[in-house]
């Protein structure tokens, strides 16, 4: 039954957003501000062993590691990142100093001018690298920021018994979140205080960096949100380092400061999505059921730790995807790099293992003579089974009703059937199931963020939201204020929510891990009903509400055992492709979508984020390229790093399960992750049936699809086609030119 | 090398003498204030800087203002002002087109000349007349949508 709260109201920003009125970072001006220009590291590891500064024009500053009055470092889960390089760099793009003054141009010539006296040290550039390099590690004595295992039931034992064992490998690239608005803050120094203002998601992270950088009292910090154009992950820890440039050059030059990037300058030194390298070995019983599971990921953190740990933790606790698998050992470790930190990105880890375990789960059907459907159906989680760290699943898991709804929707397996007896030109189709944990990892929500949310009655009977959590795009201020109007029964122009200052509202956690409906929204909802019974009390009233764990939550941080998340949210992606069989482009002619998110605080908001998430998931399968080279960012403009346009792929058909969540607001789930998740393995799985080739790494490129069919065509590079194609990873071509046996004997000649 | 430059913007003549080479996009925004055009990329590519410029859609982060003298040019905050205008911000509301709304703007001036060349464009049209302006939120079905709408509503107006 669709519930009323889910009934789509139009976005209250949209005037101020069409109209080119509402205000984004670059678009304010403060009296007598100053510009701010980085000058970075153009080496991938280096010890500076001076710097040569001209003289500086009246009214320029240059600003660096000793201007900051507290710790130079970032404060993060290890704070391991200066705000300016000290004796070494450690990546390309990483800062050194800044120059400061009235006129842009200027500012630019005497970046250019200054010149730093390098002297290289060995880098480290591949997982592979860092794990080998223990001589001269970037980071502890082994370069790796953190590592993990955990384990359920006993692999070892069921992977001596078992003698069918498939293994495989999966690796993933870097993706850039290209939200469209660069990064920017502008730093302000007045009457003893710092204000910075910025794009970001996570305001009081910005502040407890700053605290730290100052070393000074609370008061004497301030952080505003300003309009956000986009995020996506991008603007939750990137935005604690340049916060910190411009606070300390607004101190040091008195005067306002703005740090603004061009696009060229955001896409090189930003973070992005870890590329991954995951391997699994997987044993099966004698009637084709999975019985244990052995994933080893790796993860490429570059330069600094930032949050690859957590990161890290997400992945592995993904890593047997939607799958109920007995006995299971996890292993993962975030590697060091000379190369720019890897962060935040939708999905946080999640995206890579999905794309990997959803190949691995279709490469063992595939051995074991089983349509992918029917395989990975035979093997789901269901209410009362437990997850890979051993969490009991207590809701309803709606699989079986998505995967119905999605195969009725798109007719997946009759089109797989007809794919599979004709071949009507290189069409393939795919199917992915995926789910994501909601919120925080674990405990996280009750040992570190401890979220508080305020509510102010004022004289008007208008009610303000006063929450750390910010609007990026996704619509946060609308579904909150939605959440609090129907909780109070009031009309929504009645509920009032502007952009979140820390010296206003309190701190109710950052804006990520798709907790700010289900966990602020769900705090909101208390209140907000709390509100209403004290409504008469007084002309103006104030609400707080704390979070408090759900009692039935248990988890175990250090042995990884229990709830990894509170509740869960699932889907099912279909996508059709076809291949141009001599460019061997990738035409998606259907997107298909089926998620149960709980309930939808508004069904058009979540379509919203349902599209753009697909979407971005497309392109991280595609055609969303970025190598590094020696350090540096092969496509590091907009022309050469490509995203989807208006193009690029079709319309997508989606449905919603209902499955109200009871801790939930109005029962709401997480929503905007997931979306992302499942669209690399359905797209990547569409295209390996279409080619009959396995697809072991995205994005999949024409080249890259190319070269695979050039190698089983005529092999001409024996190692190569090892590492496309071991023994156990072809499945049969469905090419009639040529044979299976031919393939063995390639095989065999290689 | 600063020279006299002469345009009509937003129905209104503007004089101003700089440097021909400056980008027009730096012009409207820094010079004359109108931060509703926005720099998404500065090289072209995604059409956030997008202004009319004698009837046809130009980015403005890649044109040297000395060549837009005696040019009739306009950007989102003279749009705004107008029936059509209003129409589109009431589709792109309903159609759930407006996300972070960094895009929006550049989007709005695409389907403008779109829409007043071709007003009852099908699905293909609005694609190819936004395929040069890049949203990175709404996977785009949701603008296509807000466009289709705005024609629909829009009969006449066009
Ligand atoms: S800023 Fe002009 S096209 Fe991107
Ligand atoms: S709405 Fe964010 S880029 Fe289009």
């Amino acid at each position: 039954m669709k519930q009323k709260i889910s009934i789509p109201i139009k976005k209250s920003d949209v005037p101020e957003k069409a109209g080119g009125s509402a205000k984004y970072i670059a678009d304010i001006e403060f009296e007598g501000m100053l510009y701010a220009k980085t000058l970075r590291s153009d080496r991938p590891r280096a010890r500076i062993n001076s710097i040569k500064i001209p003289e500086l024009p009246e009214g320029y500053y240059i600003v660096d590691k000793n201007d900051i009055p507290g710790k130079n470092r970032v404060k993060m889960i290890i704070d391991d990142q200066p705000f300016f390089a000290e004796d070494v760099v450690n990546y390309i793009g990483e800062p050194i100093l800044l120059v400061v003054g009235p006129d842009k141009e200027k500012v630019f010539e005497i970046v250019y001018k200054i010149k730093v006296y390098y002297e290289d040290i060995e880098p480290i550039f591949t997982i592979e690298e860092a794990e080998k390099e223990k001589k001269n590690p970037i980071y502890g004595d082994d370069n790796c920021f953190a590592e993990y295992e955990f384990k359920k039931g006993e692999p070892e034992k069921a992977f001596a018994t078992l003698s069918y064992i498939v293994e495989d490998e999966y690796s993933t690239d870097y993706q850039e979140h290209i939200y469209l608005e660069p990064q920017g803050v502008v730093g302000i120094y007045e009457n003893g205080k710092v204000t910075v203002y910025g794009a970001m998601q996570c305001p009081y992270y910005v502040k407890n960096a700053l605290l730290q950088a100052f070393g000074w009292d609370e008061n004497r910090i301030r952080v505003v949100q300003t309009t956000t154009g986009g995020a996506f992950g991008g603007k939750e820890e990137y935005p604690s380092l340049i916060a910190g440039h411009a606070a300390f050059a607004a101190v040091k030059t008195g005067k306002p400061v703005q740090l603004v990037f061009d696009r060229n300058e955001d896409i090189e030194v930003t973070t992005k999505r870890h590329p991954s390298s995951i391997k699994f070995k997987t044993a099966l019983d004698e009637n084709n059921r999975i019985i244990a599971m052995d994933v080893d990921i790796k993860i490429d953190a570059g330069a600094n730790a930032g949050l690859s740990d957590v990161v890290l933790q997400r992945s592995m606790f993904s890593a047997t995807g939607v799958y109920n698998i007995p006995n299971i050992r996890v292993r993962g470790k975030a590697l060091a790099t000379n190369k720019v930190p890897s962060g935040a990105f939708r999905g946080f880890g999640a995206p890579q293992v999905f794309f990997a375990i959803e190949m691995h789960m279709y490469h063992i059907a595939d051995k074991v003579g089983m349509e992918p459907i029917d395989f990975k159906t035979k093997h789901i989680l269901m209410r009362g089974d437990t997850t890979s760290t051993g969490g009991l699943l207590r809701s309803e898991v709606k699989l079986p009703e998505i995967i119905d709804t999605i195969d009725k929707m798109s007719q997946y397996r009759e089109k797989y059937e007809k794919f599979k007896k004709k071949r009507d030109g290189l069409k393939g189709i795919g199917f992915s199931l995926f789910f994501h944990g909601c919120g925080f990892t674990g405990s996280g929500e009750k040992d570190l963020i401890k979220a508080k949310v305020k509510l102010k009655k004022k004289k008007n009977d208008k009610v303000e939201i006063l929450v750390s959590n910010v609007d990026m795009g996704q619509g946060a201020q609308t579904a909150l204020r939605k959440i609090v109007s129907y909780s109070l029964d009031k009309p929504i122009e009645h509920i009032i929510y502007e952009n979140p200052d820390t010296d206003r509202v309190p701190d109710s956690g950052p804006t990520v891990a798709s907790r700010t409906v289900m966990i602020v929204g769900g705090l909101l909802e208390k209140a907000a009903r709390k509100l209403k019974e004290r409504w008469n009390e007084a002309p103006e009233l104030e609400i707080v509400e704390r979070y408090k764990q759900p009692e039935y939550i248990r988890w175990d941080q250090k042995k990884f055992k229990g709830d990894a998340y509170p509740e869960y949210s699932w889907g099912a992606n279909v996508v059709e492709v076809e291949i141009d069989p001599v460019t061997y482009e990738i035409k998606v002619l259907g997107i298909w979508g089926v998620y149960d998110v709980g309930v939808a605080i508004d069904e058009k908001m979540l379509r919203g984020q349902i599209e753009g998430g697909i979407i971005q998931g497309l392109g991280f399968a595609t055609i969303e390229v970025m190598n590094i080279k020696d350090g540096k960012i092969q496509q590091d403009t907009i022309t050469d790093y490509i995203i989807p346009t208006s193009k690029d792929f079709p319309k997508i058909e989606i449905k919603l399960i209902d499955n109200p969540y009871e801790y939930g607001p109005f029962g709401a789930k997480c929503a905007g992750e997931l979306p992302f998740v499942g669209a690399a393995p359905a797209l990547a799985s569409a295209v390996q049936y279409a080619l009959n080739v396995p697809i072991r790494k995205i994005p999949v490129t024409p080249e890259l699809l190319l070269s695979y069919v050039n190698l089983i065509n005529k092999p001409q590079n024996s190692k190569e086609l090892r590492e496309c194609l071991t023994t156990e990873h072809v499945p049969p071509l469905r090419d009639p030119e040529v044979s299976g046996t031919e393939i063995a004997e390639l095989k065999e000649t290689s | 090398m600063k020279k006299e430059i002469n345009f009509v913007l937003n129905k209104k003549g503007v004089n101003i003498t700089t440097d021909p080479l400056r980008r027009l996009l730096d012009i409207l925004r820094e010079d004359l204030g109108l931060k509703g055009v926005k720099e998404g990329c500065g090289e072209g590519e995604c059409g956030s800087c997008a202004v009319i410029i004698n009837n046809r859609i130009v980015n403005s982060c890649i044109v040297a203002v000395g060549t837009v003298e005696g040019a009739e040019i306009i950007t989102i905050e003279g749009y705004r002002k107008t029936k059509q205008y209003k129409l589109l911000e009431d589709s792109f509301a309903e159609a759930g087109a407006v996300q972070c709304g960094f895009c929006t703007p550049g989007i709005i001036i695409a389907a403008e000349t779109l829409l007043r060349i071709n007003p009852e464009p099908n699905e293909n049209a609005i694609r190819d007349a936004i395929s040069g302006n890049l949203c990175r939120c709404t996977g785009y079905n949701m603008i296509v949508e807000g466009i289709k709408i705005a024609s629909q509503k829009g009969k006449g107006l066009w």
